[in-house]
């Protein structure tokens, strides 16, 4: 459900950036998704057509994108993907990164020397990537 | 930015425990201040930023306990105060965290939670002048700052660093609250008049409180407990 509170932040998002640009309409939201909070797709989508409901966003298509997790680690500057890391990690470790992506810090250890220091350089979090408006 | 301004727009007052110093007791005022106010019949949350030590949860012995989901997160309430902290989603672990990472991490927390109507949001901020406190500046507009010291010349010193910032960008202070008094001394009061801040009182060291760490009703019952409410009464 927290997706619910993320698809909040992408309208409010869209708005704000649609004002600036005197928008008279936007027809359509292009959301990129990064993996390491393990969104669910179906339920954001849910939660935006609701969220969306008798405001200037109800026409909206919305195109969903994923983007890959990465980490760089700052000790061996080894780079690695999410998808070499989820089998170590347990339901609640999943569940407390898809809340607070950095408590991956907690949870996820450079493959190569151990080190909880690295950086996430792609694939955090869920943004806007670009809108499509009619003046 | 909206989403947490709409997260934080039903609560009152927001007062934040900060210190500059570490170890000169902000997380047991805090949690103290925020039992205090729920025993009076107020809504009070209370916000652990300290994530590389928190300790509210210790000092409420909260177990056991998770926040619910509902359009966001819903903390749990323990002796009537409603408690986040990132201690839910790591335990006892260790959260090693750069500069950057500590933002967003406040970022997600405030945008995730939801307080409800609240009277009282008791910030309890960690050591130092870094990002939680200038996120609790940028992000939390409402907030009130109480400074919490020892009267040790070295604590001092920080704090006074420390309130130089929040009075040089205009923050409310609320005043210096001198903790773990032993003897008498004029240090503090002198500094907070030096500073133009209000002294809102001590609290003097009381030797039985570490037993009362994990027994929220055992140290209602302090010393330590009881100057706070004096405290709060200037506040």
């Amino acid at each position: 459900m927290h997706e619910w509170a993320l698809a909040e932040g992408v309208i409010s998002t869209i708005l704000t950036v649609a004002k600036k640009k005197d928008a008279k309409e936007i027809t359509e939201a292009e959301i990129k998704i990064g993996c390491l909070q393990q969104i669910d797709e179906n339920i954001f989508t849910t939660a935006f057509r609701e969220l969306v409901k008798h405001t200037p966003l109800e026409k909206t298509k919305i195109k969903l994108k994923n983007e890959e997790a990465y980490f760089k680690c700052r000790t061996c500057e080894l780079e690695w993907n999410l998808t070499n890391t989820t089998n170590a990690l347990g339901r609640e470790e999943s569940e407390a990164i898809h809340f607070i992506p950095e408590l991956a810090h907690t949870f996820i250890r450079c493959p190569r020397c151990g080190s909880p220091d690295f950086a996430v350089t792609r694939g955090r979090g869920i943004w806007v990537e670009h809108i499509k408006i009619l003046k | 930015m909206a989403t947490i301004n709409k997260r934080l727009k039903d609560i009152k007052r927001v007062i934040v425990v900060v210190g500059g110093k570490g170890g000169v007791g902000k997380s047991l005022i805090a949690t103290t201040l925020s039992l205090v106010l729920s025993k009076r019949g107020h809504s009070v949350g209370l916000l652990d930023l300290d994530f590389h030590g928190p300790s509210c949860h210790t000092i409420l012995d909260a177990k056991g306990v998770m926040p619910t989901e509902g359009e966001g997160i819903i903390p749990p309430e323990i002796h009537g105060i409603k408690l986040m902290s990132v201690v839910y989603y790591v335990g006892e672990k260790p959260l090693p965290l750069r500069g950057t990472e500590i933002s967003n991490v406040f970022t997600e927390l405030l945008a995730i939670t939801k307080w409800g109507r609240t009277d009282y949001l008791i910030v309890d901020a960690p050591p130092g002048m870094g990002e939680e406190i200038l996120d609790v500046i940028r992000l939390m507009k409402k907030g009130e700052f109480l400074i919490v010291t020892t009267p040790s010349n070295l604590a001092l010193k920080t704090m006074s660093r420390l309130v130089k910032l929040l009075l040089e960008i205009r923050v409310p202070v609320l005043g210096i609250v001198e903790n773990m008094r032993i003897t008498k001394t004029k240090l503090t009061e002198e500094l907070a008049k030096g500073l133009d801040i209000k002294y809102l009182g001590y609290v003097s060291f009381d030797y039985n409180l570490e037993g009362c760490i994990s027994n929220p009703k055992k140290l209602l019952k302090t010393k330590f407990a009881d100057n706070v409410k004096n405290i709060l009464k200037v506040v």
